[in-house]
């Protein structure tokens, strides 16, 4: 390089120019990569998260657009009404009838098929079927199915001499029954990321624990479990987030979409819907809205919290096991 | 050099991919269609209007560059949101969209988003209340009326018969000719003779009384007096108490309504004209559907609709043009033909089409000429303003709580729907 530049001055100045290049390119090219995604997390993401916020501080009508600034009212009405605490009950007891159960099947079949099975890819992509079908469709089938007069659920219920279940108008069944959907929906796509989560997983600890004589059951409590620690904190992050948005099911539930005529189903979201579409009130559904993502985000916390926890907790027999597993081999 | 040229094909990705973003949300605005120029016209309606695709062809016929795009929303409710989502959005709404009359006055304070469809082509072509209902302080007309909701009883003649009660549909009308009370007696002596349920919801039967109320929420000056006035609470208990032993508790529009229609879970039913579509399309195998020359209570009118052309449209006198042939008496006819909508076109009152219309499916009722008849008996015209939509959609709700879901006492409910209305405002 020193004998070009003594050389010619034109080759000097494009070396030097690509070296500045080429120092610029290790300097910003790393966040020029990764920019799109903060730009695009920009415009869809802050921006309406921030506008929200400017909306959810005036009077704001859905067609006559912005009105007074109220400052904190509409979250001081919305935080009043009965129904706003309804729905955050509703959010809340239809997550946890679909998350707690929906990570409990995926863990058992991300195992299963986690074994040494014929036909893997098979059985591994029947499971992703239901994940393929349009919410919607699963809705409308689901909730004819639960039809509290002359639905397959309660026909079937009536046949094996069971009084039929109000699956539409008391409180838990109606949450039972959106979170059969859910889990429908969702399981087999949940059980997939476990999965995949598993065969990251050292043959060889299950190896070593086979040795020492621990059975299936063992080594599922202590090596699958602790060692999906990063897995399981991602789908219980994720499930929480899609679990306290929920929409589709509920809206779809009946004709109207309302959540019933007591707020039986009526999420948060739905309650959002309401305010903002059927009352044509924006300003108090943006308040809605900040205020569920503030709950998203401190449930979220919590959440990893207690994950980090347990999973951290029941690391530690675990790395035992290794420890002597490796001693014995 | 290879690394540079890496760095300017990043940063073009990278602003393509913005581009793409930026681009993603504009429309390509192309106003002004010629005559030629080949174009789709969306039309936006709910439950049934009798707009049947051969209805729709004949106009593509009669127009060869005009493509026609129906979508139907289930409910008027869906409608209703849909419309004002994309109303305050001012873009996304079909070219000609239907509306309902219990939401008429909620869009009439948004008239100005909306083409001016007056013209001496349509003058006189309805009933003078429909379209002044749709005119507004500038004078304006925003919306073509398409049908009215002269309200009959539609009854089953098997279990009527079954019920050692007239199935003929004279003797159905003699028998409920009076009032509410009496619908309610009849009712009783039906139950008590078969066990089974009279009429199949409160929320149904409810939307038959209060349409015969003048003033039933707001005062003509827009005040709202719906919690204070007796005549609703007493429509509401009436209804509910009738209720507790003659209906089938079935939600109306529900999936289990829908499986009543056809199963006789119900004898009788509130008919406006556009119900008559509803019945035949969701119980095409049942052939002892009838229709009677009766409402209680005089007559009633339940529903009914509009087409607008919303301003935000690329093709606002094409869509203009598309709605007048639509609501014209002799499209208007065809669409009472297919799904029993009323016309409220004059017009057509005299139109041996309609007078002489009977509906195979209703065992060859003469329904034209009882809807005029029902027509004829409505003395009351309901004041329905800005209001009115969401007290009553919350009122359904009440009766829903005790009817339906059977979760609260007559007075619970109408204490809660009593706060329900002060937080709408």
């Amino acid at each position: 390089m020193t004998t070009a530049t003594l050389n010619d001055e034109r080759r000097i100045r494009r070396i030097s120019f690509s070296h500045k290049l080429a120092r610029w390119d290790v300097r910003i090219s790393p966040y020029l990569y990764i920019s799109p995604f903060f730009i695009l997390f920009a415009i869809v993401g802050l921006f309406p998260l921030l506008y929200t916020a400017y909306v959810s501080v005036h009077q704001w009508h859905l067609i006559g657009g912005e009105g007074d600034f109220v400052g904190l009212d509409n979250f001081f009405f919305v935080l009043q009404q009965p129904q706003f605490w309804i729905a955050l009950r509703n959010t809340f007891s239809i997550f946890l009838f679909s998350a707690i159960p929906q990570v409990g099947f995926a863990l058992v079949i991300a195992a299963v098929l986690n074994e040494n099975l014929r036909a893997k890819t098979f059985w591994r992509m029947g499971v992703l079927l239901p994940y393929i079908v349009a919410p919607v469709a699963v809705t409308l089938i689901f909730s004819n199915m639960f039809g509290d007069q002359y639905g397959l659920v309660n026909n079937a219920l009536h046949t094996i001499g069971i009084p039929p279940i109000q699956w539409h108008s008391q409180e838990l069944p109606s949450h039972i029954a959106i979170a059969t959907m859910v889990n429908f929906r969702w399981t087999g796509y949940t059980a997939l990321i476990l999965l995949a989560g598993m065969q990251a997983i050292s043959r060889d600890m299950y190896e070593a624990a086979s040795i020492d004589g621990a059975s299936k059951v063992r080594q599922f409590f202590s090596i699958t479990i602790p060692q999906l620690r990063p897995t399981l904190i991602f789908v219980i992050v994720t499930s929480t987030i899609g679990g306290l948005q929920i929409f589709d099911e509920p809206r779809l539930y009946d004709q109207f979409g309302q959540g019933g005529a007591n707020s039986q189903w009526m999420t948060i979201t739905i309650y959002l819907y309401n305010l903002g579409w059927g009352q044509l009130n924006f300003g108090r559904a943006a308040a809605v809205a900040w205020l569920l993502f503030l709950i998203i985000v401190l449930i979220g916390l919590l959440n990893l919290a207690i994950t980090r926890r347990i999973a951290a907790s029941s690391d530690v027999p675990a790395e035992r096991k290794i420890k002597k597993a490796k001693v014995a081999a | 050099m290879s690394t540079s040229r890496r760095t300017i094909a990043a940063a073009v990705a990278g602003a393509a991919a913005l581009a793409l973003v930026a681009t993603g949300c504009a429309s390509g605005g192309d106003a002004g269609a010629g005559a030629d120029e080949k174009i789709t016209l969306t039309l936006a309606t709910f439950n049934d209007f009798g707009y049947t695709d051969d209805l729709l062809a004949q106009y593509e016929a009669l127009h060869p560059n005009i493509t026609i795009v129906h979508n139907k929303a289930a409910t008027s409710n869906d409608a209703r949101d849909n419309f004002f989502t994309k109303l305050g959005a001012g873009s996304g709404l079909a070219d000609v969209e239907a509306i309902e009359v219990d939401w008429l006055a909620e869009m009439m304070q948004y008239s100005d988003k909306l083409t001016d469809l007056s013209g001496s082509d349509v003058d006189g072509r309805w009933v003078d209340w429909k379209t002044a209902a749709a005119t507004d302080a500038d004078g304006r007309l925003v919306g073509y009326g398409t049908d009215i909701g002269p309200e009959a009883v539609c009854y089953r003649s098997d279990l009527f018969a079954a019920a050692g009660l007239p199935s003929d549909p004279d003797g159905v009308a003699a028998l409920l000719d009076g009032d509410w009370d009496n619908y309610y007696a009849v009712g009783q002596k039906y139950v008590d003779a078969t066990g089974k349920p009279w009429f199949d919801s409160a929320g149904a039967t409810y939307q038959g009384v209060v349409n015969q109320i003048e003033n039933a929420y707001e005062k003509n000056d827009g005040t709202v007096i719906a919690t204070e006035n007796p005549d609703i609470k007493a429509a509401f208990t009436s209804v509910l108490e009738a209720s507790s032993t003659l209906s089938a508790h079935l939600g109306q529009w529900s999936d289990d309504w829908t499986a009543g229609l056809a199963n006789g879970s119900f004898a009788t039913m509130l008919c406006p004209g556009w119900m008559l579509g509803v019945i035949s399309g969701n119980a095409p195998d049942i052939s002892d559907w009838n229709v009677a020359n009766v409402f209680p209570g005089g007559g009633g009118n339940w529903g009914g609709s509009y087409l607008t052309v919303p301003a935000q449209g690329k093709h606002t006198d094409a869509a203009r043009e598309f709605a007048a042939w639509l609501t014209a008496p002799e499209q208007q006819l065809q669409a009472f033909t297919a799904a029993g909508t009323f016309p409220s076109q004059v017009a057509t009152y005299t139109d041996p089409t309609l007078l002489d219309a009977t509906n195979e499916y209703f065992n060859n009722a003469p329904v034209g000429q009882i809807l005029i008849d029902r027509s004829q008996a409505i003395t009351v015209a309901p004041f329905k303003s800005v209001h009115y939509f969401p007290i009553n959609d919350a009122l359904q709700k009440a009766l829903t709580r005790v009817d339906v879901d059977k979760s609260q006492s007559i007075e619970d409910s109408w204490n809660q729907w009593i706060a329900d209305v002060k937080a709408l405002g």
